[in-house]
This record gives C-alpha cells, structure tokens and sequence, in this order.
C-alpha cells in the first residue's frame, strides 16, 4: 500500500472502474464481431476501422433516446434497479488480484464477498422485474431468481474446493498459493478439473448467460425482467450483464487457474489472458449452444451438480489430509 | 491511519462509484433526451395489445419451495466455510465432524428428491 492509505484507494479504484467499463464497452464490439462470423456475417464495419467505434456510437445513441418509465410501474424501483446492478456486478473487480500488488481490498473473507455480490445479483433483476409491472418481465424475473438462488449452491461448493486446498479465504492469498503449489486446475487430479468446470458451468447460469438464459428467452418472454427498459437504463443492465461475465471469468482464474501466476510473461498479462480465455469461451458457448427448459435447468443443478459439489468437496478434503 | 477497516475502503470506493456513475448516466440522459410521453407508450408491453390487469398476482408455488430448498443448503454451504479456512488444523476429527454433517444434508436431498420437490412439473 501507498502512502496514504485513502488516496491509494481511491486512485485505485477509480481506475479499476474506468478500465472495466472501456473494457466492457469494447467487450460488447467482440462479442458481436464473434457472433457475426459464426453466423457467416461480418458483424460492426461501419463505424471506424473494422466497426471499432461501434461501442462509441451505441453508447451515443443510447444518451438520446428518450427514457419511458411505464405508468404502472414502481418509478424508484424502476430507477434503482439498474444502479444496483451495476455496483453488485462491478463490485467484485475489487478484491480480484489483478497482479501480486494490483489489489484493491485484499480482505481476508474474499471468496466470500465475491459469492455474496454473485448471489445478490438476484435482487436487482428481480426488483426490474417487479418495478415493471409487466407479465413478461415477472415472469423472467421469478425464473432468475428461482436459478439464481439454486445455481448458487454449487457455485459456493465449487468455490470451497480451493478454500480447503489452501486453507485461506483471501483471494490475494489462494493465488500465492497455486503460484507456489501449481494452478487448482492442475490439482489434485481430476477434483481441480472438476470443481472448475463447476464453477465455471454454475457462473454461466449465476450470469444469466446461454445456455442457461431462460429469464430472458426472447422467443417466449419478450426480453424477460428487462422488457420494459429502454435507452440508457436498458444499455447499463446490458454493460453489468457482460461486466458479471468479465469479472466471473477473472474469478474463475483467480480461484482454479492460478490468477496471475505463470511463466515469462509479467503478472498482468497472465491475467488478461487466462480471464480473455475463459471469456471467448463463455461467447463461443452462447452462440454455439441451444437454450435449455426450466425444469431441465432445476433438475440438472439439484440432482447432479449439488451431489457432484459435495462429493469433490469431500474428496478434496481427504486429498489435503493426505498429501499436506 | 491503518485501521483494521481500512482493507475494505478500495472495495467500498468501487461499490459506490459504479452506483453512482450508473445513477448519474440515466440523468444525462434526460437532460438530452426527447420527451414526447404518450398513452401507448407508457403502457406495459403485451404483445401489442392494451395490458389486461396487474401482472402482479399470484404465481406458482414450485418457486417457493425452490427459495426453502435454496435457504436449507445455502446455511449449509455457510457453515462449511469457517471448517474449510480451519481445515489443516481440525485434522481428521474435524473432517469426520463435517463428513457427518454433510451426510445429514444428503439425507435431506434425498428425502427431498423422494418427495418429489426437486420435480419441476408434479
């Protein structure tokens, strides 16, 4: 830490912000251009080199637009819900160690902080969707929550994996610690792997994400508890939206492939690339993947992902006593 | 200066300016945005038809055993964290203790699945 202790909090987490939301506003423009070629299009060509200034005019025109808040609506629930999206999803960045000293709050219940930001992403969308007092939007609100709340489960049992291999809640410390001991991913054989697949399959379902998007499936509920936000409000939902994915990804690093350990390349970089990995992963799987059915979505998170949570939980645990 | 809350200022400072930042964007906005508010427009969005009542009314009870479900596993889930922080040191006792509380839940999960709860269309 820095002199002052205050200062260097601020400083940091004043960049931290500003270079996640240049992050995610370009984030958008890739995710577009990879679903453009995988559809056999081209995706944003007009606006700059390769449609690079595309987030720039999207952003522009949103600013313009006219905000309708519905007459039936809550209008302070329908106005807070966004703010509170954007602060759980971006939240999290802060005790994320983006290098061994790029580390905003180095809290010692790190892991758990992240969850609970994870897991009350739920009331944001669900107060959107209450607010709204629109049929679709309630719809999709019960069902993210309803998902949300059951896929954290999971996510919360994958996440101890690491906590029982290293003994430390501290995110800044579990990475120390696969830097010295090798990346969770690695091992031990097969439980790493596997909690990370856990982790990574809940956090797709946690982030609303395909195939797990059933709150918003558009062909049956319009846009799901977003349907009655237009212009800016909608365009913040959508930033938290790929900010939660970003900022998940950099988690499931963090917490299973090592973070910002690795060979040759400066801490940084190892992180950008392990987060942009996981990141493409997660966009080459929305437009790869159909969308599951609710009932399909609930039985495949209690009947085997819960049972398969605690059992690599329990292995983990005789692993570490075994082979301290 | 260095207090022990002063770890969780970054985390506050990040909280506080995406709020505020997301707060302050949709008030730009309408500072430069049209207003031409109209009937139609304010109404709910159905399908283009006018809205027939509130849509908030009752809903499936499914939802709600989901949220039991949720609060009896996620208490679960909370009482493995201070076991897993402590685990080196709880040794083989302490594994044994969590093993057989776990075991407990299984048995509840099963019980559960049994009963039919974890069936969504039943």
């Amino acid at each position: 830490m820095m002199e002052n202790p205050w200062i260097s909090g601020l400083v940091y987490s004043a960049v931290l912000v500003t270079v996640l939301m240049t992050a995610i506003a370009w984030i958008s423009w890739f995710e577009r251009k990879v679903a453009g070629r995988m559809q056999s299009r081209l995706g944003p060509t007009l606006v700059g080199p390769f449609g690079l200034f595309q987030p720039l005019a999207d952003a522009l025109k949103a600013l313009q637009k006219e905000g309708i808040v519905p007459k039936d609506a809550d209008p302070f629930l329908y106005r807070f819900a966004p703010p509170l999206t954007m602060a759980l999803a971006l939240g999290t960045a802060a005790v994320i160690p983006f290098t061994p000293h790029f580390l905003g709050s180095d809290l010692d219940i790190g892991v758990l902080y992240a969850l609970a930001l994870s897991g009350m992403m739920a009331f944001p969308i669900w107060i959107a969707s209450w607010a709204s007092n629109n049929k679709y939007a309630l719809i999709g609100g019960m069902r993210m929550v309803a998902q949300g709340i059951s896929y954290e489960i999971p996510m919360v049992l994958a996440a101890l994996v690491p906590v029982v291999l290293s003994g430390s809640l501290s995110l800044g410390d579990i990475v120390e610690y696969q830097h010295v001991n090798g990346w969770f991913v690695l091992w031990p054989p097969g439980v790493g792997l596997g909690a990370f697949m856990l982790f990574f399959t809940t956090a797709l379902a946690e982030g609303n994400r395909i195939p797990f998007d059933i709150p918003e499936a558009e062909s049956e509920l319009v846009a799901g508890p977003t349907t009655e936000y237009t212009a800016i409000n909608w365009t913040i939902f959508a930033a938290s939206e790929y900010g939660h994915s970003v900022i998940t990804s950099a988690l499931a690093s963090t917490l299973f492939l090592g973070g910002w350990s690795g060979p040759w390349l400066p801490p940084l970089a190892w992180m950008v690339i392990k987060t942009s990995v996981l990141f493409v992963t997660i966009t080459w799987i929305r437009w790869s993947l159909l969308r599951l059915r609710s009932d399909q979505l609930m039985a495949l998170c209690w009947k085997y992902l819960v049972p398969f949570a605690l059992m690599l939980l329990l292995v983990a645990g005789i692993w570490t006593h075994v082979r301290p | 200066m260095e207090s022990p809350l002063t770890p969780y200022l970054p985390m506050a400072v990040v909280l506080l300016l995406a709020g505020v930042m997301a707060i302050a964007i949709p008030l730009i906005a309408g500072l430069l945005g049209p207003k031409s508010m109209t009937t139609a427009k304010s109404e709910a969005f159905e399908g283009g038809n006018a809205p027939m009542g509130s849509a908030r009314q009752r809903f499936a009870v499914k939802f709600y055993v989901v949220a039991i479900l949720f609060i009896v596993f996620d208490v679960e889930a909370v009482f493995l964290y201070p076991w897993a922080v402590n685990f080196r040191a709880l040794g083989w006792f302490g594994y044994g203790t969590m093993a057989v509380f776990a075991s407990t839940l299984v048995v509840a999960l099963a019980y559960v699945w049994k009963k039919g709860a974890l069936d969504w269309e039943s």
